[in-house]
């Protein structure tokens, strides 16, 4: 059973093709990886999905339903949230308070939408910075706000571009956590990351984009044992 | 949870309390020019609010709001002159129209996300533009505007001639209705909202916020509140025309106090009136009569602007924050107040 759909999808930006001719699917529940090298069309694929770019061809389908077109906010407002590699954070917030505007997509009442943040952000690990506004924090914890606001939109899939890129051996394992958490807590994730012991150790399934198409897509086992994954990561002479 | 009882008893609001006193009782010993004063320094607390609310909290600054001012003045001045309508009812209209129009501009502008500069040149062209089509309006008065005709002193018709205090309360009760409305607002869904978009829309989007809807409404809301000073003005005045309700000078008057007094705060608008108002009135009124040239309260205003954004670029407010928190420390509070 899957939750996403992607179906031939093209997008191009001039005369450089981002992605060509893009098939995959999500399946309900499980984690999937996306990996590839820089500028191999990771985070271009995720806006094609959450509708920040709308593809030349193909199409999106979630839940059964056509979002190729639909805007950003009604694609989250379906059950589809994202993170963003360029962090994005609301500044003048504080960390509560972003929270709670994530959380306001699904109700009006403020209050309730507070109580819904507050224990968001007890499920993530930023309770103790509630205070905090958004421009105090560290990147790395301004990676987790992006995180915990994504998840206050209670998504049913949940897009995560490099969320633990920069950070320590420690913090990777506590994402590592967290991440196992949320899928367990039912949310579906499609995770970019280039820190391959993460994506080795939590991914269900792998998928490898190079030059905007898909080279591989299996186990993490077999993708990484795949000779045009490494050809592509580390050139032709290191094929074995 | 406090009681709001309680809430109010905190020393926090202990000079807004004192202030609000003294402004309740501030026509008693006020001579008129200086009370006239005080009813610009409320009107532009006013307006500075209601344009804060698009451009402080929603961060989409507009230069045009003369023209949503204007609408309002004109709307309740002709209803009036031809239907004898009551200005309190055509003070409603004007609200509708501005709201109209500002829904216009906003759709207008934000369809093709304009932000920024671009939207400062936008506004200020829509603004105009309304200007031109009321200079050419004759069935409004054209370029010579519209002079209400003199009635005795009636709170039905809004004239007041033997004295200017009715006038003075009707400010100060629109200053507390638009600051309920602000507050509310604020800690509203809509607040949140605003403020996403300002900080960053890319985010907004991706948490399934209307970026578009809530940016026309923030215009719309923004329009309507501006049309009420516009018809104020109109019955104080009882003189408009297209050169005095609706130039560029105008739009720039009300953000003026804002930005002094600091963008996207709640007092921020009120503080900032505070300042330039009384500079612009006491220069006109003064040095300007005296050397028999105009133009130097801009001059003066201008500078203060400029002087505000090299030393604290988020306004006055910040320093009175700093100095008031200071204050505050030592003063008993009744209240018992949890820190959550």
């Amino acid at each position: 059973m899957s939750i996403l759909d992607v179906k031939n999808v093209t997008k191009r930006f001039g005369g450089l093709i981002a992605l060509n001719n893009v098939n995959l699917h999500v399946g309900k529940g499980e984690i999937l990886g996306l990996i590839g090298p820089n500028g191999a069309g990771k985070t271009t694929l995720f806006n094609c999905i959450t509708g920040f770019y709308r593809p030349e061809s193909g199409d999106v389908i979630f839940d059964g339903q056509n979002i190729t077109k639909l805007t950003p906010h009604d694609i989250a407002m379906k059950g589809v949230a994202r993170t963003f590699q360029v962090v994005k954070a609301f500044h003048s917030m504080t960390v509560l308070d972003s929270v709670t505007t994530g959380a306001l997509c699904r109700t009006r009442n403020v209050d309730e939408a507070k109580r819904q943040a507050l224990k968001t952000l007890e499920f993530s690990g930023l309770l103790k910075k509630k205070d905090i506004p958004a421009r105090s924090l560290t990147i790395v914890d301004r990676k987790r706000l992006g995180l915990a606001s994504a998840l206050a939109t209670e998504p049913k899939l949940l897009l995560l571009d490099e969320v633990v890129a920069g950070l320590n051996p420690v913090e990777v394992e506590e994402v590592t956590k967290l991440l196992r958490r949320i899928r367990d807590s039912g949310v579906t994730l499609f995770v970019v990351e280039h820190v391959m012991r993460l994506i080795m150790s939590i991914a269900d399934r792998i998928i490898v984009l190079h030059h905007g198409e898909k080279i591989a897509e299996g186990k993490p086992v077999e993708v990484a044992e795949n000779k045009k994954v490494i050809e592509a990561y580390l050139g032709e002479r290191y094929v074995a | 949870m406090p009681s709001r009882i309680s809430r109010l008893s905190s020393s926090r609001f202990y000079f807004p309390c004192i202030l609000f006193i003294i402004a309740l009782l501030l026509p008693v010993w006020l001579p008129p020019f200086l009370l006239h004063v005080a009813i610009m320094i409320a009107l532009f607390a006013y307006l500075g609010i209601a344009w804060n609310i698009l451009c402080g909290y929603t961060g989409k600054l507009g230069w045009g709001h003369a023209a949503f001012f204007g609408i309002g003045a004109y709307a309740s001045t002709a209803l009036y002159m031809t239907y004898r309508v009551s200005p309190w009812i055509g003070m409603l209209l004007g609200a509708v129209f501005a709201a109209a129009y500002g829904a216009v501009c906003g759709i207008f502008c934000f369809r093709f996300g304009l932000g920024g500069h671009y939207l400062v040149i936008a506004t200020i062209a829509l603004a105009e533009v309304m200007r031109v089509i009321f200079i050419n309006w004759d069935g409004m008065g054209g370029a010579w505007g519209l002079l209400m005709p003199v009635v005795p002193d009636s709170w039905y018709e809004l004239q007041f001639h033997t004295t200017r205090i009715p006038y003075y309360y009707i400010a100060l009760a629109m200053l507390l209705v638009i600051l309920y409305i602000e507050i509310k607002i604020v800690n509203s869904k809509l607040g949140y909202y605003f403020v996403g978009i300002r900080d960053d829309e890319g985010m907004a989007e991706s948490l399934g916020i209307d970026t578009f809807k809530y940016k026309v409404i923030a215009m719309v809301i923004s329009a309507a509140l501006t049309a009420f000073g516009g018809t104020f003005y109109a019955q104080y005045v009882l003189y408009i025309s297209p050169e005095t309700v609706m130039p560029v000078g105008l739009s720039t008057d009300i953000l003026m106090g804002v930005v002094v007094g600091g963008m996207g705060r709640i007092a921020g608008p009120i503080i900032g009136a505070a300042i330039i108002q009384p500079i612009h009135e006491l220069t006109r009124a003064y040095i300007i009569a005296y050397i028999g040239r105009g133009g130097l309260d801009y001059v003066v205003a201008g500078t203060i602007m400029v002087l505000v954004a090299l030393l604290r670029p988020r306004g006055v407010i910040e320093w009175i924050e700093k100095v008031y928190n200071k204050v505050i420390g030592f003063l008993p509070s009744f209240a018992t107040e949890e820190t959550t």
